[in-house]
């Protein structure tokens, strides 16, 4: 077993997997990484499974001391990462000596890091697994839904005896790309006016700096629905709902499990990695593409998990 | 910009799939909701009535996706299924629904749970009993007897783990949510919106109006099933005193007091 003891933390820095399945009818979230993408390529680099536990690590402020030699592995955003004051770009697998500090300092580019341990960061099993929600009390290193504090250390149990990889240039997703965010159509779409349709594709949404893990507001051009009022219903992840102010709201990993907004559609997982390293501030594009189309996107991208 | 295409599939949005279940039909519809997940619509309406088929729709479900099935999400009217995207394209998981949802009958399963949870109705753990008797016009003791008398489906579990939607409450004691939500209203807070009752598991912000409170234990990761409560239960409410609260492990701090 290895340790990591942290030195500096903030309520952002939390464990998180894939998330916690098989028990959302009980009204537990879903939790779990907000940037997928990025937490499965740095379990990759460790040959981890995809979904190794991980820390998730938002905007800086982390800094671990090692214990022991340690081989650990980084991907998602830059931010300003130093080994002993060196700089240390993500993507990478690296290897961390017994007295070397690993420092996360601010957000260069993106906005959640990932580091892997090999064979994924201890912390107990609950409801399935042990991604962090801090509102339910559930997952996270003492299974209490606290984050990562001060004073606390980190093990995992996995050999650490391999070689280093990096990935390679045309594999490493680009956390600056400006294309629109693709939104698989829900079902209310044609409740909405003809001009708000038009404005959510055709116009540019700015992130409010009102966002956290269980949503992210969108702030533009209001948006009109025309329906109904519905009642209560599942919402999955990405659901781009819109209350009555018109302002839209992307739902992410800890969101409540049903609700009662009509919904332009979902975000798909790719759109969704992409703005979870977002800050807030930034301008986003929206773009309809239908779920068959999004199937086929999200199969292909997951097979280069397994072609190398 | 027009719906999606649907086309190539069995059944779209507007197309409703009919299901002929003990000399009824019904109009079920399946829409889409995100790259992975199906939204089975088989109400338009919050009913009681519509529990022993959305039951028996859900068991349905979960034999037909087996193991392809990531989250099964019930609510009122509706059931969000959630499957394996690397396992079923949308075209299969639309059969495998509509396999599943033929020649439904309501009557396959076996009846939930009866759950009596004791409740000290007091002002200072329910301070809107005045308010509830206020609009309504009866005594307190009388919003009591009415709240505790009915018995009470379970709808549908959202909100937070093991928070149990019930209804219906009846019309007298209805109320609209507090105008601005308590930030923090205490673990086992029995309260009433519009036309459903529930009780909160752990502490959490609010907004329903409180009119007691249980000892009783709502989420507990350590039970089978973890949630004291399943959509399909009933729960009746029965008014204990202050001594008997204590006894059962209640904790009667004022809610002021936990501000």
């Amino acid at each position: 077993m290895s340790r990591l003891s942290i030195e500096t933390s903030t309520p952002l820095c939390l464990l998180q997997d894939a998330g916690r399945f098989g028990v959302r009818h009980l009204g537990v979230t879903q939790g779990g990484a907000a940037d997928w993408r990025s937490m499965s390529w740095a379990n990759w680099l460790l040959g981890n499974a995809l979904d190794a536990p991980v820390i998730e690590i938002t905007l800086g402020g982390f800094s671990v001391l090692a214990e022991e030699d340690c081989v650990l592995a980084l991907g998602g955003a830059d931010l300003g990462a130093k080994i002993d004051g060196e700089a240390l770009a993500p993507w990478r697998s690296f290897r961390l000596h017994k007295g070397q500090r690993l420092q996360f300092t601010q957000p260069l580019l993106g906005a959640r890091a990932y580091l892997a341990a090999p064979g994924g960061f201890d912390a107990p099993q609950v409801l399935g697994s042990r991604a962090t929600v801090v509102r339910e009390e559930l997952g996270g290193q003492d299974g209490m839904g606290r984050p990562l504090t001060q004073g606390r250390s980190l093990s995992y149990s996995g050999s650490s005896l391999m070689l280093l990889r990096e990935l390679p240039a045309d594999q490493r997703p680009d956390l600056n790309l400006a294309a629109p965010l693709d939104l698989v159509l829900g079902a209310q779409i044609g409740e909405f006016s003809g001009q708000s349709l038009f404005d959510a594709f055709n116009s540019v949404w700015t992130l409010d700096s009102r966002a956290d893990r269980m949503g992210i507001r969108l702030l533009g051009t209001a948006l009109e629905y025309q329906g109904k009022p519905m009642i209560s219903e599942g919402i999955p992840l990405g659901a781009v709902q819109v209350p009555p102010d018109g302002q839209p709201i992307v739902l992410l990993n800890d969101r409540q499990t049903i609700g009662g907004y009509p919904r332009l559609g979902a975000l798909t997982p790719l759109a969704l990695a992409r703005l979870a390293q977002c800050l807030p501030g930034s301008k986003v594009r929206l773009k309809p593409v239908v779920q068959e189309v999004a199937h086929r996107e999200q199969v292909e991208y997951l097979r280069r998990f397994l072609d190398r | 910009m027009s719906a999606p295409d649907t086309t190539a599939i069995p059944f779209t949005v507007n197309r409703p799939l009919l299901t002929r279940s003990a000399g009824r039909i019904m109009k079920l519809r399946v829409e889409v909701v995100a790259l992975d997940c199906l939204m089975v619509r088989l109400f338009d309406e919050i009913a009681e009535a519509n529990m022993p088929w959305l039951l028996a729709a859900s068991e349905s479900l979960r034999a037909a996706f087996a193991g392809h099935l990531i989250d099964l999400v019930p609510s009122y009217t509706t059931i969000m299924v959630h499957y394996d995207l690397t396992a079923l394209s949308p075209a299969q998981a639309r059969e495998l629904i509509a396999e599943a949802l033929i020649d439904l009958s309501p009557n396959a399963r076996t009846p939930g749970k009866c759950h009596v949870l004791p409740v000290w109705y007091d002002l200072s753990v329910g301070p809107e009993l005045s308010l509830l008797a206020r609009r309504s016009g009866l005594a307190v003791d009388e919003v009591i007897r009415r709240h505790s008398e009915h018995e009470y489906q379970v709808f549908a579990l959202g909100f937070a783990p093991g928070f149990a939607f019930m209804g219906l409450v009846e019309e007298a004691l209805a109320a609209p949510r507090l105008g601005t939500p308590r930030k923090k209203v205490a673990a086992g807070s029995v309260g009433i919106a519009e036309r459903q009752t529930a009780a909160y598991p752990v502490v959490s912000p609010g907004g329903w109006n409180l009119i007691g409170r249980t000892p009783a234990k709502l989420f507990d990761r350590e039970r089978d099933g973890y949630s004291l409560m399943q959509p399909g239960d009933t729960v009746r409410y029965e008014a204990v005193s202050h001594a008997e609260f204590i006894n059962l492990g209640g904790d009667d701090t004022p809610l002021e007091a936990q501000a």
